[in-house]
């Protein structure tokens, strides 16, 4: 969806739902997902319908994803790091009526 | 506008739950409502439809909160299939936790005192050791020492309830109606209401802390007060509890609520970051994984109580035809709300038994 | 014990950068929280990496970006303590602040309060926008200059505005292919009386006039004649795009739509503390009620730059030096001549600035189309509530936005109303025919942003 204007930037190595990703240095991890062809990051709680980043200015929270092990933070506002795992947002399991 | 039988001044959870029982028995009626800014602790609450704490020293609130949720099934199944509208009622029974040895003697102990005080009718609360409560709530943290365990409490979604109470009442719900003024005419009342004037031969007053000011209008003052109860809610987690308790419950929704303080603040109903932490605090300990939750909003509403904290039930002196119906528990109650209460004000008549809702008790107390 | 600061500025945008600045600078204790991780807020993001690491995107990213270059060159020389990173969730009436960074919450005391949340775009409800290749485009420009992000297939631009226009110009300069712009509803006549007054006193219009001549020089289709019926078409991410314009039905195949239909004051903090606000009929958003010099009904806090009514980054950044002033002079830093000096400059050239809004507000004016969005259009993005479901509410009885979000639950997912508060509530007036100040908003209540029970829990 989205390609990179310069191809020469300083990178780190991300891991996005285990697969290695290359992101820019000092960019967010929505950016780095943008630029990683697959935009998905997450399954809406309600439906489980597929979302991608919406507003990258942290407003709309349509961009939560797991970041090193803690859920639900706004990929637009984190900024990647070596090493950094990064995994989509499963539909959470819903409660037993 | 032609007469009603009666009007019921309080659109929220108790004046709803009448109202629509008083429907249900095909009278003619209208349910009157302050606007999208309210009090309105129907919108405020926890959510708990509960047995297991109450009544304690008051066996006629007792009976009549045992009663109610041994209505509920029946209540919320025919009030979904009337409207369409899902309540999120479940039944599975509630907990409530204790975190030290002491709290779990006390606990002990103040269950005792209410299956000695109910006898017969049947308490079935048992106090359960920390295994008995992992077995049933695996996500307990390691302070939780044990707690107790009522089969007949369950939880429902305040706002779907409320939502499909009005879906019920359809156009007898006058919202943006907020009473002016209650005047008193041959065989009955006439209510002023936003810009509309409605007449029946009885009203009732079921409008929360707002009865303070309704029946005042008619001379009468209700021994009331707000108290303030604050309440997180985290974002939708996956299923981890299957069970309610005082303070934590897991929606359908898969939202967990989280409360609740007592505060006697007079009016305000907003929210105090060290009271929210202390609630935080709390729930951490009863279920370490909640602290990685995250919370999307938290809120003060506030109770509706009297001193002794159980509901007032009566006639406003020198109106028989103005009863007053003021309770904490109007999700609690709603069954018997609807299915019971409705029908003595369709008849016309209080039940002996319910003279002990009356207000006059805390005359008694005072001069005892 | 809880730290204790004079002033608290909250956003580092150019409102609160430039009040920061001027205000350390005459000796207050200053402190700035800010949630991005550099300065320069969403109109001069990343405007220190793009001047460090690769300038030569200047050339694309325009002259008036780099502008932002020298604000917050100035802002870090200053003695402004400033917080990147750094989420304000609670501001009470006392002044007392809740913060949250690096995982940790705690409690700042604020002798001042300075409020510069800046705007946030105004939701462009449509059938699809939800779905993957769907986004604003203040979000595409925000990738533009953070990480040098463009379309990789052409791209379709849909709305109006003048950030609308600028995203595209930025396109256009730096190579980027754009399908088309779409734009949304019939050209503003009495956008004219307001022309020569904007003319005169500002270069907006001839910047304007550039940006679009550059576009269409580029070959850019634009589709002018009233563009109506949006629809973002897909299944599982967006294939196309379909519209009417004049009536006629188009189709244009994307793999990328953006949308704007202008900005709006980002009131979720004055809101929630909360401080009085009024509907602005012009601009279609609630906005603070403010004297001059930016003060709120609540003692000690003011509001400065578009969090307070849209002006655009100068005119923020002049708003932010007038508060910054009262503070002073309120705290008995610059004498009376001085204040009256100093912030006579900066009141003459926000005046001048703002003379092009009366034009600009009237040439895109915002969307007053809540009754034609469809019933099965989502329009709480988070709880997947639609415009359906919110009329079905008010056939329930319900009469404002607070009643509707507890029978739908529109607005109480994460973004905490924040992308639907104002659609739901424009539903509601639309279909019970009522001006929107009679309807209202969510009452927003603290945390505004979403932290963590366990941080919660560990608050001091």
């Amino acid at each position: 969806m989205f390609r990179r204007l310069h191809d020469n930037a300083a990178t780190v190595t991300i891991t996005i739902d285990g697969v290695t990703t290359k992101a820019a240095v000092g960019e967010s991890v929505a950016a780095a997902l943008l630029a990683s062809g697959d935009p998905r990051c997450r399954q809406t709680p309600v439906s489980g319908a597929p979302r991608a980043p919406y507003c990258l200015m942290g407003v709309c929270f349509d961009c939560l994803m797991e970041i090193d092990g803690e859920a639900s933070r706004q990929a637009c506002m984190v900024t990647v790091r070596e090493g950094m795992a990064v995994k989509r947002s499963p539909r959470p399991a819903p409660m037993t009526p | 506008m032609s007469d009603l039988d009666i009007i019921v001044l309080g659109g929220g959870l108790v004046g709803s739950a009448i109202g629509y029982g008083l429907q249900r028995r095909s009278l003619k009626i209208a349910v009157l409502d302050e606007g999208d800014v309210a009090l309105r602790a129907s919108r405020g609450n926890f959510g708990l439809v509960w047995v297991q704490s109450k009544g304690q020293g008051f066996p006629p609130y007792a009976d009549w909160a045992r009663h109610s949720a041994d209505v509920w099934p029946g209540f919320a199944a025919e009030l979904e299939e009337r409207t369409g509208h899902k309540i999120d009622y479940s039944k599975r029974g509630g907990f409530s936790l204790c975190m030290s040895e002491k709290e779990f003697d006390d606990r002990a102990l103040m269950i005792k005192r209410m299956h000695n005080q109910q006898g017969p009718k049947g308490y079935d609360v048992v106090m359960m050791d920390r295994a008995e409560v992992q077995r049933m709530m695996p996500a307990i943290g390691p302070e939780v020492v044990g707690g107790s365990y009522c089969p007949h409490d369950g939880h429902v979604s305040p706002l779907r309830l409320l939502r499909a109470l009005h879906a019920a009442l359809g156009d007898a719900y006058h919202n943006e109606h907020r009473v002016s003024a209650i005047r008193t005419r041959q065989g009955g009342f006439e209510v002023v209401a936003g810009e509309d004037t409605f007449a029946a031969g009885r009203i009732v007053l079921a409008a929360g802390l707002g009865n303070l000011a309704l029946a005042q209008m008619l001379g009468a003052e209700l021994p009331i007060r707000p108290q303030r109860g604050q309440i997180l809610v985290t974002e939708r987690l996956p299923a981890f509890l299957d069970y309610p308790m005082n303070g934590v419950r897991q929606t359908a929704e898969g939202s967990v609520m989280l409360g609740s303080s007592r505060e006697e603040v007079g009016f305000d109903n907003g929210t105090k970051p060290d009271v929210l932490s202390t609630i935080a605090r709390n729930a951490v300990r009863a279920f370490p994984i909640l602290a990685r939750a995250r919370i999307v909003r938290a809120w003060g509403a506030l109770r509706v109580l009297a001193p002794d904290e159980h509901p007032i039930y009566q006639s406003l002196p020198g109106h028989d035809g103005a009863v007053v119906a003021t309770c904490h528990s109007g999700v609690s109650l709603a069954g018997a709300h609807a299915l019971d209460f409705a029908g003595y004000l369709a008849e016309g008549k209080l039940p002996d038994r319910f003279a002990a809702f009356h207000s006059r008790r805390f005359d008694v107390q005072a001069t005892a | 014990m809880t730290e204790t600061v004079d002033l608290a500025v909250i956003g580092a945008g150019p409102a609160g950068m430039a009040a920061a600045t001027l205000a350390a600078e005459h000796g207050l204790d200053v402190v700035v929280y800010d949630d991005n991780a550099e300065p320069g807020g969403q109109i001069y993001r990343a405007v220190e990496t793009v001047a460090r690491d690769r300038a030569k995107d200047f050339a694309f990213l325009g002259e008036s970006y780099r502008a932002g270059a020298e604000l917050t060159r100035a802002f870090r020389a200053s003695r402004a303590r400033y917080e990147p990173g750094t989420t304000v969730w609670l501001v009470q009436k006392d002044r007392t602040i809740g913060i949250s960074r690096d995982g940790k919450a705690r409690m700042v005391a604020a002798k001042r309060i300075l409020i510069a949340t800046g705007a946030l775009e105004r939701p462009v409800p449509i059938p699809g926008w939800t779905l993957p290749g769907v986004m604003s485009v203040g979000a595409a420009q925000s990738v533009l200059k953070s990480a040098a992000l463009a379309p990789k297939q052409p791209v379709v631009l849909a709305g109006k505005g003048p950030l609308l226009f600028l995203v595209a110009a930025q396109y256009v300069a730096a190579g980027v292919k754009i399908a088309a712009i779409l734009e949304t509803g019939a050209r503003k006549w009495d956008a004219l009386p307001h022309l020569w007054q904007a003319w005169s006193k500002t270069n907006y219009i001839g910047k304007g006039l550039e940006l679009i001549r550059a576009i269409e020089r580029a070959g850019v289709t634009v589709v002018r004649n009233a563009v109506s019926d949006l629809k973002a078409i897909g299944r599982e991410r967006v294939e196309a795009v379909t519209f009417s314009a004049d009536g006629s039905p188009g189709r244009i195949e994307t793999a990328l739509l953006l949308l704007h239909e202008g900005v709006i004051s980002n009131v979720q903090l004055t809101m929630a503390i909360p401080v009085k606000h009024a509907w602005n009929a012009t601009q279609r958003c609630w906005q603070p009620v403010l004297d001059a010099r930016g003060n709120t009904d609540v003692d000690g806090i003011a509001v400065a730059g578009d969090s307070g009514g849209i002006a655009g980054a100068e005119a923020a950044a002049h708003m932010g030096r007038i508060a910054a002033l009262d503070a002073l002079r309120a705290f008995g830093r610059i004498d009376g001549p001085t204040f009256a000096a100093m912030i006579v400059v900066e009141e003459v050239a926000q005046k001048r600035l703002l003379a092009a809004r009366p034009f600009l507000d009237a040439l895109y004016p915002p969307p007053d189309t809540a009754a034609a969005i469809a019933d099965d259009t989502i329009v709480c993005r988070c709880e997947e509530v639609t415009a359906g479901d919110i009329r079905k509410a008010v056939d329930l009885g319900c009469t404002g936005p607070n009643q509707t979000k507890s029978f739908t639950r529109a607005g109480m997912g994460p973004c905490q109303g924040r992308m639907c508060g104002l659609t739901v509530a424009e539903i509601i007036a639309a279909k019970l025919n009522r001006p929107m100040e009679e309807i209202g908003y969510y009452r927003i209540r603290p945390p505004i942003k979403p932290l963590t029970v366990g941080e919660l829990a560990a608050l001091e």
